[in-house]
């Protein structure tokens, strides 16, 4: 039996935590996607590192979010997409027949561009809502790990007075830094996050940056950005992406300073994009 | 010239705004109206027969003043917990199918049929009742007249609940898929759970829709001046017998039915408002 099904309920077992034996977290290897028959993912081969950040940058529409949405097959949600390729997450084929998608997202959490927390909840129930819904009822377990992720997404000593107010009163970095606890509490191995601080003002972009590096203490963080300043800031890695292709791959201070590829250097540079 | 031009142009337009203004305002008050006179009619006809005994008693034979109907209002009441039980649920998932689940073309036939039905003459759907469940089971049932009610109700609210189903944002189906929960869970904890006041609004419109039908009930339901024992007797409604009362002869009885039609009416009003309390916003004025 692999790691895989016996992942099946990762929420009753201890924090797995990434392997820290220098593996990669992600290798993908020729990775397409299409929707609709249109490729806009073009083979794909990268090792992610794990316990860092790999920043993904691009020009709108270079299929970064694709790439990101593949690792924790969100892409699937799309009845048109389709995937050619492998994704391997810490060795195991998240796309093996016998691996259901749900599971791969308990392994692999997302945070997404526009903050949503879900209505109806409060700040409490938003973060406890992953292992309510998993099947965890142990109430002592709930507000333990409420508490431990709302502290990991740095957000605990603002909130910790009023856990039963609406999630949706909380101001706007607030509401995705409760994202980001909600992402944490069913302990991923991995976190994506989709342009996280795009929609957000510079104090609030600049406490999701500190929390990303804080964070990659202990996860393995991809994260999709539009801003090159916060790619070189938070990343140990930078990807670029163009038209669907890989185009550079480095260390982020290589990326940022002197790129193998004139391209990389344009975008960087700001000459396009 | 061309300033003169200008000024006449502009008495002409203000013109036309001023007629377009006083026509949208004329149009506004007839469409409330009937609802005010309708209101106006039945407090003046009805409001002076409504007494304890109309709630409670039985009809009194032809020749004798008073009575009530006590059978009536019960009956209402146990025709539309009949209703419910088949049209929400079978209507809420129906709508859950439309929006969340299904393919575009099965989707377009399923919505395509769900509009004809709503669009069938309530009398059809009696005759139709009548001849799948009063021919075989051999007479007049309560559970005929539910059941014809729950299939009128089924279109509605299945339209009703996709419709509502698709205005919740997806970035709440995408937060939880993302957080491994399934599909299924997603649906009726987050997606269902954002979009319960409108939900319940649609199935009160049709439960008032169906409070308020007669035709069908004639050919199920049948009506009973009695109490009603069991669910396979013939049942008493309000609308039946309304129906009743109006075209008699008898001046205590036109009483009756306007005060019959009124407390329909009222009740009609109290369901919507009782729910809509029950379902007030949970963190009000933070949405």
């Amino acid at each position: 039996m692999n790691t895989m099904t016996e992942a099946a309920n990762p929420i009753k077992t201890p924090f797995p935590g990434p392997k820290s034996d220098g593996a990669p977290a992600f290798a993908t290897r020729n990775l397409s996607i299409y929707f609709s028959g249109k490729k806009v993912l073009n083979e794909v081969s990268i090792d992610i590192a794990a316990r860092s950040v790999t920043a993904i940058i691009g020009p709108s529409g270079c299929g970064k979010s694709t790439f990101l949405r593949a690792l924790n097959r969100m892409h699937e949600l799309n009845p048109d997409a389709r995937m050619e390729g492998d994704i391997r997450l810490f060795g195991e084929n998240i796309y093996a027949r016998d691996v259901q998608p749900v599971i791969v997202r308990r392994r692999v959490g997302m945070v997404f561009q526009k903050s949503n927390p879900f209505p109806t909840m409060s700040i409490e129930e938003n973060v406890t809502v992953g292992l309510r819904l998993n099947g965890l009822t142990d109430r002592a377990t709930l507000a333990e790990r409420t508490e431990q992720s709302l502290r990991m997404a740095a957000l605990w000593d603002e909130v910790k007075d009023r856990l039963r107010s609406p999630a949706i009163s909380l101001s706007g970095g607030q509401q995705q830094r409760l994202c980001i606890a909600r992402a944490l509490a069913v302990q991923p191995e991995v976190l994506l996050m989709d342009e996280p601080a795009s929609a957000l003002d510079p104090l609030a972009t600049s406490k999701i940056e500190e929390l990303v590096v804080e964070l990659k203490k202990n996860y393995t963080i991809v994260i999709v950005t539009h801003n090159m300043q916060q790619a070189a800031r938070v990343s140990d890695f930078t990807a670029f992406f163009y038209l669907g292709e890989l185009v550079e791959y480095d260390a982020t201070k290589r990326i940022f300073t002197n790129p193998r590829k004139k391209q990389t250097e344009d975008y960087v540079t700001g000459q396009f994009g | 010239m061309l300033q003169e031009m200008t000024v006449s142009n502009h008495h002409w337009r203000r013109f036309k705004n001023v007629l377009m203004q006083t026509l949208a305002c004329v149009c506004a008050v007839l469409v409330v109206s009937p609802l005010i006179l309708v209101f106006y009619h039945l407090i003046r006809e009805g409001f002076t027969s409504i007494n304890w005994a109309l709630f409670t008693s039985l009809p009194k034979p032809v020749g004798e003043t008073g009575g009530g109907m006590g059978n009536a209002i019960a009956g209402t009441f146990i025709l539309l917990a009949q209703a419910a039980f088949i049209g929400v649920p079978v209507g809420v998932l129906g709508g859950v199918f439309l929006s969340e689940y299904g393919s575009f073309r099965l989707n377009w036939w399923i919505r395509f049929a769900a509009d004809i039905l709503n669009g069938v003459p309530s009398i059809t759907w009696g005759i139709v009742v009548y001849a799948l469940l009063v021919v075989p089971m051999h007479g007049f049932s309560a559970l005929a007249g539910g059941a014809v009610l729950g299939m009128i109700m089924i279109p509605l609210v299945m339209r009703t609940t996709e419709e509502v189903l698709q205005l919740v944002p997806s970035g709440y189906r995408e937060a939880a898929f993302a957080l491994g929960i399934s599909k299924w869970r997603t649906i009726v904890q987050i997606v269902l759970r954002t979009a319960t006041k409108g939900i319940v609004t649609g199935v009160l419109l049709a439960l008032a829709r169906v409070a308020g039908e007669t035709a069908p009930l004639l050919f199920t339901a049948l009506g009973n001046r009695f109490w009603a024992h069991s669910l396979t007797e013939p049942i008493a409604a309000m609308p039946l017998q309304i129906f009743a009362y109006a075209i008699s002869p008898y001046d205590d009885w036109h009483r009756q039915a306007w005060a019959g039609a009124l407390i329909l009416l009222l009740l009609v009003l109290a369901i919507n408002m009782g729910v809509r309390f029950l379902t007030r916003d949970r963190f009000p004025g933070k949405s």
